[in-house]
């Protein structure tokens, strides 16, 4: 049977790390808090690939890979699938899930949904902070994303993509070898 | 009259949400692992777990009463005996049992012999004095800070150091008594 802990357990982790990262370690240094969670994210997701793929033939196509990832990968992660892939069969792929777990259970404003909008203030407002501390959590998906492909040989940028909130986008960009 | 005190974790745990323990496990690995190479201390990188668990545990606490229907617990034996074989269940899946009680009950010790936190976890040698699992310890003073137990958790045994089992001691400090803001016989 596969060992199980609560799910709280994982949220209280991430909450943390993340409020550790910006709050406490680097302040006024955004950019490098966020290098700092994207590179735990890295580590978790190249190990878990590792231990995912023990047992399967090695992947032919970069498709192949990304749809491991979409499938396999996820419901490991989620209990459920990515919901949707887009690709425009240059190194470019959209994995959207539709009711994204990490941030469905963030408690956000409501007004906040437009993050694109936020972006006209110039005062650090409330709203302004709960949009820079989401987008601080999604560092983690993206470096478990781009760990997980980079084990499987995939040299890749990932970022994330949440102007249609519950709904999270991520966008893998294959690096050309 | 409040509702008895569940003895076992195992029916919340069963009803709660709950994930594969590989994600959390491997987690909490990678964190520690980057406080290693941001802090270079292993020092600092034990005070940080500590202050992240006792973060963790200010909030879990409400979880913690609200899911295991516990409302107040008679004396510092009930309250570590509940949070062993329910609070350790409910969220890490695991129990653990308590020991070594002192004279005057209030310096006891928390046994884990499972440890979800080190599966796949061996320690680098430049990692000696490392508390690996110092969050748990961390969780435990903020939750108890919460309801009002000022205490002091140190581990004796540590399975990463060589002993056989996870050993916690909760030492009670200061029991802050509850104030209310009525008098009884108003």
């Amino acid at each position: 049977m596969v060992r199980e802990v609560s799910e709280s357990c994982v949220d209280s982790l991430l909450t943390e790390m993340v409020s550790c990262y910006c709050n406490r370690f680097y302040v006024n240094k955004p950019e490098l808090a966020a290098r700092r969670i994207e590179a735990i994210g890295y580590q978790v997701g190249h190990q878990l690939s590792e231990r995912y793929t023990m047992e399967r033939p090695r992947f032919t196509d970069h498709l192949e890979a990304i749809k491991f990832i979409c499938k396999d990968f996820w419901s490991e992660l989620f209990k459920k699938q990515i919901d949707n892939l887009k690709t425009n069969h240059r190194g470019t792929f959209v994995l959207q899930d539709n009711k994204f777990r990490w941030l469905a259970r963030m408690s956000v404003d409501p007004s906040t949904d437009k993050v694109s909008s936020v972006e006209d203030n110039t005062s650090p407002t409330a709203e302004n902070k709960a949009a820079q501390s989401m987008s601080m959590h999604l560092y983690f998906p993206c470096g478990i994303i781009r760990g997980a492909l980079s084990n499987l040989g995939i040299p890749c940028a990932v970022s994330a993509d949440i102007s249609n909130l519950p709904a999270c986008s991520f966008v893998v960009r294959i690096k050309a070898g | 009259m409040p509702p008895v005190a569940p003895r076992s974790g195992d029916a919340i745990f069963a009803n709660v949400e709950r994930v594969n323990a590989e994600l959390f496990t491997l987690t909490y690995g990678a964190i520690v692992r980057q406080l290693l190479t941001d802090l270079e201390e292993v020092e600092e990188v034990n005070k940080q777990l500590d202050q992240m668990g006792y973060n963790i545990g200010i909030r879990l606490i409400d979880e913690f009463l609200a899911k295991s229907n516990v409302s107040r617990c008679n004396d510092f034996r009930e309250t570590t005996d509940v949070i062993a074989k329910v609070g350790f269940k409910m969220f890490l899946g695991v129990t653990a049992s308590v020991t070594n009680w002192d004279a005057d009950g209030t310096c006891c010790s928390i046994v884990l012999e499972d440890n979800p936190l080190v599966d796949f976890v061996e320690l680098p040698d430049n990692c000696q004095g490392l508390y690996y699992c110092n969050i748990l310890s961390g969780v435990i003073r903020g939750a108890l800070d919460m309801v009002s137990m000022k205490t002091e958790v140190t581990w004796l045994r540590d399975v990463l150091r060589g002993d056989d089992v996870f050993e916690l001691q909760v030492k009670l400090l200061k029991h802050v008594p509850e104030e209310y803001p009525y008098k009884d016989d108003e």
